[in-house]
């Protein structure tokens, strides 16, 4: 894993580099113009996020239910992640829709899921920060409904009317407007490639700060 | 059985406790009380109560009134099980985990219903709401809704007991997943409050509200037993 | 006490941004109440620039990716920092 560090910054730094040379080229959509630009970084942004909490939820199981340390320094590594990347989509969004609907929010289904999902991903950080001992099992309780919640608000534009775009804009895009397509995936890949290489920075840190908690229990023998 | 001859005793071991002290009973609908009494001084101008979205109010005052004297209660509640540090002892027996947790949750479900029927005549008196007149839908939608929130508190408020913070804890874990519930039971009471009342809407809210249950319920239950080891 | 007006000031200059951003641009007539206008066909001081959101969308998402990095680089130091004062503790305990 160590030894991936490298090279994955390379290609990422690249993805990155090229992003806006794609997404200039990319066509103009008929109605939104400029501003739908935004899209290029808005859902790769909550792709990541979306990657992110799945994983913080899975590695929260892994620990609640065999006990792993290992699996929890990676929860909390995700849970940061996430709440970055939801933070990103959260403020790219509104500023889509302002000149797309005229409003900065509207409190339809999407928005407003997607604002409680946050939410419940920043509880999980404050639980494990000001929950006291043992609040490592708490907050795994909360990742994993804050996991099955992000269901919901993936499914909610095409449950309700909602003033949001459908999930079929990024599921068909192939079809419907196939010149978008390579800006499009680029961005994702290279979003979800940051997403990768932040846990492990992040991991990291969580590691040395385990190391440093034993160092300290040690001393005390 | 021996799931359900479980959760059946936790639940009478709590309401003999209560039935004797009435303390958390009282408390909760005094609470309750005094939080729609705030909303209608809040809303009624010249003595009435706001007429345009006259459902959307009165409505959602008595979710919200719901919702605060039920994390109130769930404070409570747990509040008394760890002082007398009886969910040790609870956890010790011999007794299916989740069993625990289902008669805990009845409980809750339980004293919530109580609140709500006092809360409900008095918003339907003090926002001259028409409540009564799909009872057996309201019933349903406060029912549905009474259930998905107290199967998130109930875990969440066991899970909080040996928490430093837990007081403020709660309400930070359990609102941004019960705010779904919340919404959902607004809109299908709100739907009811028009005129004609909108079963149709009721009835799909309804329907959202037994699936957030069924989901929440589940995973409570998964999560229970290993939230409350050590 | 310095710092504290630092923070107060910063976290006025922040919100200022925002709520200034928030009001509506003067002299724009709200054009909906007569009926819908296509967006090509209202007269373009009323449309609202695009460039400017576009460019506050991706500032701000490098701003939030660097601050995170800075805050991981920080916290990393201080970790290490703390793990090599303590090692050069016990060297001095062992030692002496």
């Amino acid at each position: 894993m160590r030894k991936l560090f490298l090279p994955l910054t390379i290609v990422t730094a690249a993805l990155f580099a090229y992003a806006p040379i794609a997404i200039a080229n990319a066509p103009y959509e008929s109605t939104m113009l400029l501003i739908q630009k935004i899209f290029y970084f808005h859902v790769p942004a909550w792709i990541a996020m979306y990657s992110a909490l799945f994983v913080c939820g899975i590695a929260s199981a892994i620990y609640l239910f065999k006990g792993r340390v290992e699996a929890d320094r990676v929860a909390v590594a995700a849970g940061e992640i996430a709440v970055l990347f939801g933070l990103i989509g959260l403020v790219t969004g509104p500023l889509w829709g302002r000149k797309a609907w005229g409003v900065w929010w509207q409190w339809d289904a999407r928005l407003t899921t997607a604002l409680l999902l946050e939410l419940i991903l920043i509880a999980y950080l404050m639980v494990r920060k000001y929950g006291g001992p043992g609040s490592e099992k708490l907050a795994a309780g909360v990742a994993l409904f804050g996991m099955v919640d992000s269901v919901f608000v993936y499914k909610s534009v095409d449950w309700w009317r909602t003033v949001h775009p459908k999930t079929s804009v990024v599921t068909s895009l192939g079809e419907t407007a196939p010149a978008m397509m390579p800006a499009f995936a680029l961005c994702a890949v290279a979003f979800v490639l940051l997403m990768t290489l932040l846990l492990m920075l992040r991991v990291k840190l969580a590691q040395q700060q385990a190391t440093l908690n034993d160092m300290y229990l040690a001393d005390e023998e | 059985m021996v799931f359900l001859r479980t959760a059946l005793l936790v639940l009478r071991k709590d309401v003999a406790i209560e039935v004797r002290s009435r303390e958390i009973l009282y408390t909760t609908l005094f609470f309750a009380v005094s939080c729609v009494l705030i909303f209608s001084f809040a809303f009624v101008r010249e003595g009435a109560p706001p007429q345009e979205a006259a459902a959307d109010v009165a409505a959602g005052i008595l979710w919200i009134a719901v919702a605060f004297s039920g994390t109130l209660a769930l404070g409570r509640t747990f509040e008394r099980e760890r002082y007398g540090e009886t969910l040790k002892a609870l956890l010790l027996a011999p007794a299916p985990r989740p069993a625990i947790y289902v008669g805990k949750l009845l409980g809750m479900v339980l004293l919530m219903t109580v609140a709500e029927l006092v809360l409900v005549p008095m918003v339907a008196l003090l926002f001259q709401a028409a409540l009564f007149a799909r009872p057996l839908l309201v019933s349903a939608l406060l029912f549905a809704g009474t259930v998905g929130f107290a199967a998130v508190g109930t875990l969440f408020a066991a899970m909080l007991i040996r928490a430093r913070t837990r007081d403020v804890m709660l309400p930070i874990l359990l609102y941004p997943i019960t705010i779904p519930v919340i919404i959902a039971g607004v809109r299908g009471t709100s739907a009811l409050l028009t005129v004609p009342p909108d079963e149709a809407m009721a009835t799909m809210w309804l329907g959202v509200l037994t699936s957030f249950d069924v989901v929440f319920v589940t995973l409570a239950l998964w999560t229970f037993e290993p939230l409350m080891t050590e | 006490m310095i710092r504290r007006a630092v923070i107060a000031f910063a976290t006025f200059v922040l919100l200022a941004g925002p709520a200034a951003a928030l009001q509506p641009p003067a002299g724009q007539a709200p054009a909906g109440q007569e009926g819908f206008v296509q967006i090509d066909e209202l007269p373009k001081d009323q449309q609202l620039p695009a460039a400017p959101l576009l460019i506050a969308a991706y500032a701000f998402v490098w701003v939030a990716l660097m601050a995170y990095l800075w805050s991981i680089w920080n916290r990393l130091g201080t970790v290490e920092a703390e793990m090599r004062s303590l090692e050069q503790r016990k060297r001095q305990r062992d030692g002496s």
